[in-house]
């Protein structure tokens, strides 16, 4: 490490790109949780809050926070729309249906964002300017402190929405004995829809903060949402510290290891990283293994 | 063996509609989608052992297909090796990787399998593109030699569409044989419930991984013969969008059934060759039609006709004895 600053430059790099996959991660967790589906097409949620900001703030010329709002709104609509019309007519199917309609879902998602918009990378203009701050010889861009701010802001609102509210306390009741839930009188079929609701918007504003660093285009909800499956499968799919510390931990070793091993294979390293995790410990890095109920 | 008798006909039928069909086309553009239903044909077959025989999901077969076009292409365009010779040895590679990848990636189980195997598949895709010394990069690789036989050259599409579409009819028959022998069922059971499989016996894992190998051999044959035919391949042929083709041509088709491979296959290759506006949709129907098929016609195409068939039949039967 010859170059101080270099490093501090991956390591910032690596931390804001973790913290989005933190984000994308808890999407995951929170769908899979209430419902036992791995939502494929968690990824375009991501995409989605970007192309839709984008698109606001150029035709519709609002504000940036009405915007950033109005797309969130927007991508949730969606999410509602994919959990009533291709999650809750389905009845006795077989998981491998599930996982094959939520890739259909990903890639329709995908190429009506490539109809709509084309196949151009759009750039959102960062949220305070492009002045970078200097640290230790390093640059951040005052976007890094956004994704930074808005991601702990998330982490913090989530976990009080889901240990203090009754609204989250009825989704991890749904979570751990859906029939037991329903017992006690809590409405499955809306904690669903509530669960895709949450994860659509917390996916889209990750694509919203990310999207003036690393601009963004119809096709960026595979790479984010592989990262961010990879971040959760770390945290033992939780939408806690676990999920936050794999994202950041993803986000660092890319980070590095595009810096001094190769830039070119920068997303093999992160899948690479998924396929070890899979492989040797698929039950997360910080839970114990679980006896499979059949 | 094939035991009915009525499948054999059903086969025999089928080799024959497609051994005769080159003497009916006057053009050679036909033939050429021809030639290309035969090798998707061929790859929708392979992942359908995979998907529709065992139930495991791949979203990552490209790269196998992938694999067998760079291996064979590079061992003949950078080494004097024979292209059988290459096809074989580019065939067993994709086996020996399925194998090895095998065993970690099938402990895995539904949306987990699909992201582990699209993570290979991009691996993959993204070596295909960065080993530039090797496979040419993005900009691809070319002068592959076409294959000969003897005085025969494999360099037109008459000929091709003869040779791929044998190799094609002879995997589909012994896929229909497999799914009547012993393995057949015992892929069927796992399918059906992997925990009640393993209770009576069957090792379901070395099972999954040993078709998991077998599919990547087909793919990787099936790779080699694109490179041949088409003398010239680039990574974009083998990414995630053509592994999600596959998935489609195999569920539009049906899931477990050989003959709706082909129609998936045929299917799929067909649209964007006659339908203009299919190429600027074309991922948006995919991703429809794995909704709407899944959701609504769970046995694919050739569940969907035959069900159709014996309401009619019964429909017939009914009103003759009425009438009677």
């Amino acid at each position: 490490m010859d170059n101080p600053s270099q490093l501090v430059q991956y390591i910032l790099t690596g931390l804001s790109n973790g913290a989005i996959y933190a984000l994308i991660g808890f999407g995951f967790a929170i769908i899979h949780n209430a419902t036992g589906i791995l939502n494929f097409a968690q990824g375009e949620f991501v995409m989605l809050g970007g192309m839709f900001t984008i698109f606001i703030l150029s035709f519709l010329n609002l504000p940036l926070v009405p915007a950033i709002v109005l797309a969130i709104v927007l991508s949730t609509l969606v999410g509602i729309l994919f959990e009533r019309l291709a999650i809750r007519p389905l009845k006795n199917v077989k998981p491998l249906s599930l996982v094959i309609i939520t890739i259909g879902a990903s890639i329709f998602i995908r190429g009506a964002a490539m109809l709509i918009w084309g196949k151009d990378t759009h750039a959102l203009p960062a949220f305070s300017g492009n002045n970078p701050l200097y640290v230790y010889g390093a640059t951040i861009m005052p976007q890094h402190l956004w994704i930074f701010g808005i991601t702990l802001l998330i982490i913090i609102a989530n976990k009080l929405f889901f240990s203090y509210s009754i609204l989250g306390k009825a989704m991890r009741a749904c979570a751990y004995n859906a029939h037991a839930a329903s017992l006690v009188g809590i409405d499955v079929k809306i904690m669903v829809l509530l669960s895709f609701v949450v994860s659509a918007a917390i996916g889209s504003m990750a694509g919203i903060i990310i999207a003036p660093l690393t601009m963004t285009s119809y096709d960026v909800g595979i790479m984010l949402g592989i990262k961010g499956f990879c971040a959760v499968i770390i945290g033992g799919m939780s939408s806690g510290l676990g999920t936050v510390l794999g994202g950041l931990l993803l986000g660092l070793l890319e980070s590095l290891g595009a810096g001094y091993i190769s830039a070119s294979y920068k997303d093999a390293i992160a899948f690479i990283i998924l396929l070890l995790i899979l492989f040797i410990r698929p039950e997360g890095l910080f839970k114990q293994k679980e006896t499979q109920r059949v | 063996m094939i035991k009915e008798k009525r499948q054999i006909l059903i086969f025999a039928l089928f080799a024959l509609i497609i051994l005769l069909v080159p003497l009916f086309l006057k053009g050679s553009y036909f033939l050429n989608v021809l030639v290309f239903i035969g090798i998707n044909t061929l790859l929708a077959v392979a992942l359908n052992l995979l998907l529709g025989y065992a139930g495991q999901i791949s979203l990552g077969h490209a790269a196998f297909f992938g694999l067998g076009a760079y291996v064979s292409g590079i061992l003949t365009t950078r080494f004097p090796v024979d292209p059988w010779l290459a096809l074989l040895i580019a065939a067993m590679c994709a086996a020996a990787l399925a194998f090895v990848i095998g065993f970690p990636i099938l402990k895995l189980k539904g949306h987990y399998l699909a992201m582990a195997t699209l993570g290979f598949g991009i691996i993959m895709y993204i070596f295909f593109n960065e080993t530039v010394d090797w496979t040419g990069g993005p900009s691809g690789l070319s002068g592959i030699p076409n294959l000969r036989l003897g005085p025969l050259i494999f360099d037109n599409d008459r000929n091709n569409y003869y040779l791929i579409w044998m190799i094609t009819l002879g995997v589909m028959l012994l896929s229909i044989n497999l799914s009547q022998s012993r393995i057949g069922r015992a892929l069927r059971a796992i399918n059906d419930s992997e925990v009640a499989a393993r209770v009576m016996g069957v090792n379901a894992h070395i099972l999954k991984v040993q078709i998991f190998t077998v599919s990547a051999f087909i793919s990787a044959i099936a790779g080699s013969l694109y490179a041949y035919t088409m003398t010239f391949i680039s990574p974009t042929s083998f990414g995630f969008n053509f592994s999600v083709e596959l998935l489609t041509m195999v569920i539009i088709g049906g899931l477990g059934s050989i003959y709706g491979s082909f129609l998936g296959a045929a299917i799929l290759t067909m649209l964007p060759e006659f339908l203009r506006v299919f190429r600027d949709f074309d991922i948006v129907i995919y991703g429809l039609m794995l909704i709407l098929i899944t959701m609504f016609m769970p046995t694919g195409l050739i569940g969907g006709l035959e069900t159709l068939f014996k309401i009619i039949i019964g429909k017939i039967k009914g009103s003759t004895a009425r009438n009677a």
